[in-house]
């Protein structure tokens, strides 16, 4: 007897959990061969705000953590990754229409990332932080801060790599983040979000959505509670109209052209200095 | 008079009231949530949400100098916007009654009432002389409402006539000095039944609002619970004409649970309860989500937790 197939609901990720657009509605999502894939969840801004709320309420925690168990969640996204290895690799393939090859590559690529900016966690505060030299009798110490909910448009494609090269240099850095998928490659972001739910990731620390990019940008750059935005997803143009409505509270808006590099750390971090009088 | 005092026509009248449809008043409370209520109308109902917040804090670390600028939060929600109304009440404990009395005279809030928890707030567990003196010291003190606890123990065992009885007694120390609100702690009534038996009870016994919990119990202001409420200050209403006040308290977080609670008040007990002097919010969280919402619908872009106080 043959078997009915079993399809995969395309979800949003907020606050831990994985609801359906507020709004409804969905969008459809094909293949490189123009054959149907999914029809994933298409956000709203309510989805939006939602999402901020739920990063907003879990990033001090996050941030309070150790910065070694941050580095140890991190690896351990990697470890579930891997396990789920092959599932990316379908996807990827089915999606982009590369080679199985270059898919898993893209996969293994996407787990290494992780592991690189794990093991920054605990390492940045002695690689970017200073003793400064002060004219009295105090230490004075500048150490890196978390910066609070950045909000990430990440790239097409590669489509698995192109969110986690984004995501990963933002958690490192103590930030909870909303991450918009690309509008035409979504599908391994959701995927990923199913191993951050069970990843020991604190709930509301990654939020994904999918949807129209178009949609959500200007929203994105209005909110006043998303502190950063990296956009790597965003056209030239788009990127400028966010960086107009975004100035209201000096968010600070990325684009790196670097792979791997603490910079992507730093830039969505705030330098605290501290005076501290000496003999006491 | 609808009982006339003693204790047989008080188990006759409570006894004889209609059970509550536990399926029919959670669908309906169920169904008046999904309300959508947009531009206008929310910006109205927001505002006057923040009217009707009793803003509350009730903790043991409660400090003289955080009563203080409750009170100032009181008058001016939001010192960045002078359109902004103060708030319906500030609910403290009795210790804190005149600091927060002098502090909201000294600042321009005269007429923002000061309400006080007392009669061994908030479990009740004390003999009713130690009730009526905590009562008669949130008075002195300047207390203008005095939220008041039931004895839940009692009401559960039957001893219906003494709650009864000292509601009453603290109605009449009360007098016309202040607003007795009663507290029905809902949360453990376990029962519909039992909330609107307490609604009754505490109505007949002179209170002038009922109010649901203390917040220190879960589940507190629950939609069907206050649906249940506002019914029987309907009915009160026209068997006796007179016009008791409902007070949901703990568990109202953000500016969708207030105007739920409104849409539930204008469509169970009619536009007439929308006003500060018959509906009342306890919450403390509650008026930093209606800013920020308020701020979203001036400024067209949300808002963030950063511009409003931290309390």
């Amino acid at each position: 007897m043959s078997r009915i197939d079993i399809n995969k609901t395309y979800k949003l990720f907020i606050g831990g959990a994985f609801p359906r657009s507020e709004s409804g509605r969905v969008y459809e999502v094909k293949g490189s061969n123009k054959k149907f894939l999914a029809n994933p969840a298409l956000a709203s801004r309510k989805d939006l705000r939602d999402a901020v709320v739920a990063a907003k309420s879990s990033q001090a925690g996050w941030a309070g953590a150790t910065a070694f168990n941050r580095g140890q969640i991190l690896y351990r996204i990697a470890e579930i990754m891997q396990g789920r290895s092959e599932q990316f690799t379908e996807e990827i393939s089915a999606l982009e229409g590369v080679t199985s090859k270059a898919a898993k590559l893209q996969v293994e690529e996407a787990i290494d990332t992780w592991v690189w900016y794990s093991g920054w966690c605990d390492k940045l505060s002695s690689v970017a932080g200073s003793q400064n030299q002060v004219s009295g009798p105090f230490y004075n110490f500048t150490t890196p801060e978390s910066l609070g909910v950045v909000a990430i448009f990440a790239e097409s494609k590669p489509s698995l790599l192109g969110a986690v090269r984004t995501l990963a240099p933002v958690l490192a850095g103590g930030n909870s983040a909303v991450l918009i998928a690309s509008e035409a490659y979504p599908l391994p972001a959701i995927t990923l979000g199913e191993v951050l739910a069970t990843s020991d990731l604190p709930a509301g620390v990654v939020n994904i959505l999918t949807g129209k990019t178009s949609e959500l940008y200007p929203w994105v750059g209005s909110h006043m509670e998303i502190d950063g935005v990296d956009v790597a997803g965003l056209s030239k143009k788009q990127e400028e109209e966010l960086k107009l409505v975004g100035a209201d509270n000096l968010k600070r808006i990325a684009r790196f052209s670097t792979i791997n590099h603490p910079e992507r750390i730093l830039s969505f971090m705030e330098q605290k200095t501290i005076w501290h009088p000496i003999g006491i | 008079m609808i009982i006339d005092g003693s204790e047989t026509s008080l188990r006759k009248f409570l006894s004889d009231l209609p059970p509550v449809d536990q399926v029919g008043a959670e669908a309906r409370a169920g169904m008046l949530a999904t309300r959508s209520i947009k531009t206008t109308s929310k910006a109205w109902a927001i505002d006057m949400a923040i009217s009707m917040v009793d803003l509350t804090t009730l903790e043991g670390a409660d400090t003289p100098s955080k009563v203080k600028s409750l009170c100032a939060k009181a008058v001016r929600p939001d010192p960045t916007d002078l359109t902004v109304p103060s708030v319906g009440a500030i609910c403290v404990y009795n210790d804190m009654v005149k600091i927060a009395r002098t502090e909201l005279d000294a600042i321009g809030g005269e007429s923002i009432p000061v309400a006080a928890v007392a009669t061994a707030f908030p479990s009740g567990r004390a003999s009713l002389a130690v009730k009526k003196l905590d009562t008669q010291d949130a008075i002195d003190a300047g207390a203008n409402e005095i939220d008041m606890v039931i004895d839940r123990g009692a009401f559960l065992s039957g001893k219906l006539y003494q709650v009864f009885e000292e509601i009453k007694v603290i109605k009449q120390i009360c007098g016309d000095k202040a607003h007795l609100k009663v507290i029905l702690e809902t949360g453990e009534l376990v029962t519909y039944d039992n909330v609107r038996k307490a609604s009754y009870l505490a109505m007949l016994a002179g209170a002038d609002f009922i109010k649901t919990s203390t917040g220190k119990v879960a589940p507190a202001a629950t939609a069907p619970v206050v649906l249940v409420m506002l019914e029987a200050v309907r009915d009160y209403f026209t068997l006796t004409g007179k016009k008791i006040g409902v007070k949901p308290a703990g568990g109202i977080r953000t500016t969708k649970d207030a105007i739920k609670q409104l849409v539930l008040v204008k469509e169970t007990a009619g536009e007439q309860w929308l006003t500060p002097d018959l509906f009342r919010i306890g919450a403390s969280a509650l008026l930093n989500d209606l800013l920020m919402q308020r701020m979203k619908l001036r400024t067209g872009h949300y808002a963030s937790a950063n511009y409003v106080t931290v309390d």
